[in-house]
């Protein structure tokens, strides 16, 4: 790419004059620059809105710890939001890192097994959320009696993100050189210690990386959980009592209407959250390509 | 000792690689076991192409929904894709690296951000916008689109760039070498040569549109209705099942998950139609 750019190092005045004999490359180029331009200011409109508008309410008594009709405090939907996703992390990155490394290390070329779990983990990721919601509802809410918990909310969370770990990890692991293994086995190690010891050491960055674009989406996920985890306002007292993450609490605040400036200061909180994880799961991707 | 580890360990790896065909179909036992009974009782016909949905008179017809969530996938489409590619260009061909270091990031924030941000983002701003420019309520169908097509940009935006950054650079060098502006080379040799990948990109985006639920809630008005103009309140299967779930009991809850299963349906169609297209732009 660089070669070309200096080969057609045009001045201003170039440019000028062969965009008058092709207009149409003129037109060309001004689409593709208002595009980019719109989706850019886009965000900047949305991201900034939001922040003007919910930072003033950021109060004290809205992170206060008990919720009631009130003061709609998002601190107990917070706490709900932490549990959650660390219990979706709990059961989705073991079973997906695992799933990933059988994929990779343990599976004989072209084993058909393999490519039934490529097409079904494909097929996972591109259900809607809705629909893990409804299977997470007819499954743990009433197949198995739980009704509304944070334990059957996690569960369908850790389906619904299973594929995307199993992914960014597959590819973490491809990305390990085999010299690396092969020099593992060259000094007597079994296929197990190569692979805890001297594969997965070096993949973790990139698997992180997945990981932490999985916490986003559980954060900001709403459809899977209205009918998992239910809409209570509270802290549950165990894992298998109802509770709302901060997503549904600020849907179910806009929905009621009353507090909406509420709603914008819960929006500010969910936009740094993701802002952050975007920021960290972004660092570290640069750092793996740096490697 | 150590060969008992392995061989537990190899069988441990083997199970969880199945978890996902487990999770697959266990989702499709529930979903159609729970669904598919209700779509016999009301009647494959009645159930689909039915125009009226009264669950107090227990009559369960969801046309309106399935023409709500195309017209709003649609819709989508047309605002988000003409403006995903034409980004996607900026970036792969015409972006300087500093801006790139800036846009990238923020296309990928686009992706991040909850849907229930976006809804409510559209909820005071676009409906707003909407009703002062087109009068009526200002939730509706256009609304609806604008906001999913805003959704459906990042998908574009990521498969379109790494469709475009595939095709060989001499396609580029051949068309600039016949006298071609830098403009032309892109648009008329590198750009169709890409175009499977950018299909598969659309795909994409098509199943992100009609899958998304709660911003479309938010914004569409939600009438139970045949849709009745671009400026009216629609409502799309997403949000049929979502607004009605929490209190529906027997028959009516059996249609939901009826409508989640034609959803399932339509998704997975989606699913194979870009597993196709995007083996096709492999090759």
């Amino acid at each position: 790419m660089e070669g070309i750019v200096e080969i057609n190092r045009q001045t201003v005045v170039q440019k000028m004059k062969s965009y008058r004999r092709s207009p149409l490359s003129l037109l060309l180029y001004l689409l593709v620059t208002l595009s980019a331009l719109l989706t850019v200011l886009t965000l900047l409109f949305l991201i900034v809105y939001i922040l003007v508008k919910g930072i003033p309410y950021l109060t004290p008594e809205l992170f206060a710890w008990e919720y009631n009709s009130e003061n709609v405090s998002l601190t107990p939907a917070l706490v709900n939001t932490v549990m959650m996703t660390l219990l979706a992390l709990l059961v989705a990155v073991p079973l997906g890192i695992f799933a990933a490394i059988y994929l990779v290390e343990y599976a004989k070329r072209g084993n058909k097994l393999v490519s039934v779990v490529r097409v079904t983990a494909e097929t996972l990721s591109g259900i809607p959320s809705i629909v893990y919601g409804l299977f997470g509802f007819l499954f743990f809410a009433v197949k198995l009696k739980w009704s509304y918990t944070i334990m059957g909310g996690a569960l369908t969370l850790a389906i619904m993100i299973l594929p995307s770990i199993m992914r960014t990890t597959e590819e973490a692991l491809k990305a390990v050189p085999d010299s690396y293994r092969e020099g593992s086995f060259g000094l007597g190690a079994g296929r197990l210690r190569t692979v805890f010891q001297i594969v997965l050491p070096s993949a973790v960055p990139g698997i992180l990386a997945g990981v932490i674009l999985a916490i986003g989406r559980i954060v900001g996920e709403t459809a899977a959980l209205m009918y998992t985890a239910g809409t209570v306002a509270g802290i549950p007292s165990s894992l298998f009592g109802s509770g709302r993450t901060l997503a549904i609490h600020m849907y179910v605040l806009t929905n009621e209407g009353l507090h909406t400036n509420q709603s914008y200061a819960t929006a500010v909180v969910l936009l740094v959250v993701v802002i952050c994880i975007n920021a960290i799961s972004g660092f570290i991707a640069r750092q793996v390509e740096k490697r | 000792m150590k060969n008992i580890k392995e061989s537990v360990m190899h069988v441990v790896f083997l199970l969880s690689a199945c978890a996902s065909i487990l999770a697959v179909a266990m989702i499709c036992i529930f979903l159609f076991a729970n669904g598919v009974p209700a779509i016999g009782k009301i009647g494959v016909l009645d159930f689909l192409t039915g125009k009226t949905w009264k669950p107090g008179n227990n009559i369960y017809g969801i046309f309106p929904m399935i023409l709500g969530s195309i017209y709003v996938t649609a819709g989508a489409i047309l605002i988000g894709v003409p403006i995903g590619i034409l980004t996607a260009v900026y970036l792969s061909k015409f972006c300087p690296r500093m801006l790139y270091k800036v846009i990238k990031p923020a296309v990928d924030l686009l992706a991040g951000i909850p849907s229930v941000v976006y809804g409510f983002f559209g909820m005071v701003v676009i409906v707003p916008a909407m009703s002062f420019l087109f009068g009526g309520s200002g939730k509706s169908m256009a609304t609806a689109s604008v906001l999913l097509g805003i959704m459906i940009l990042p998908t574009i935006i990521g498969v379109s760039e790494s469709a475009i950054n595939a095709v060989p650079s001499s396609y580029y060098e051949g068309a600039l070498a016949l006298g071609a502006t830098h403009e032309r080379s892109v648009f008329f040799a590198t750009l169709p040569a890409a175009k499977s990948g950018i299909l598969a990109g659309v795909i994409l985006g098509v199943g992100r549109a009609i899958g998304e639920t709660m911003a479309v809630i938010m914004v569409a008005g939600n009438q139970a209705r045949m849709p009745k103009g671009l400026f009216e309140g629609v409502r799309t299967m997403t949000a049929n099942i979502v607004l009605e779930m929490g209190y529906a009991t027997d028959l009516h809850r059996e249609a939901l998950i009826a409508t989640a299963v034609v959803l399932f349906v339509f998704i997975l169609i989606i699913n194979l139609l870009f597993s196709l297209i995007s083996r096709k732009a492999e090759v």
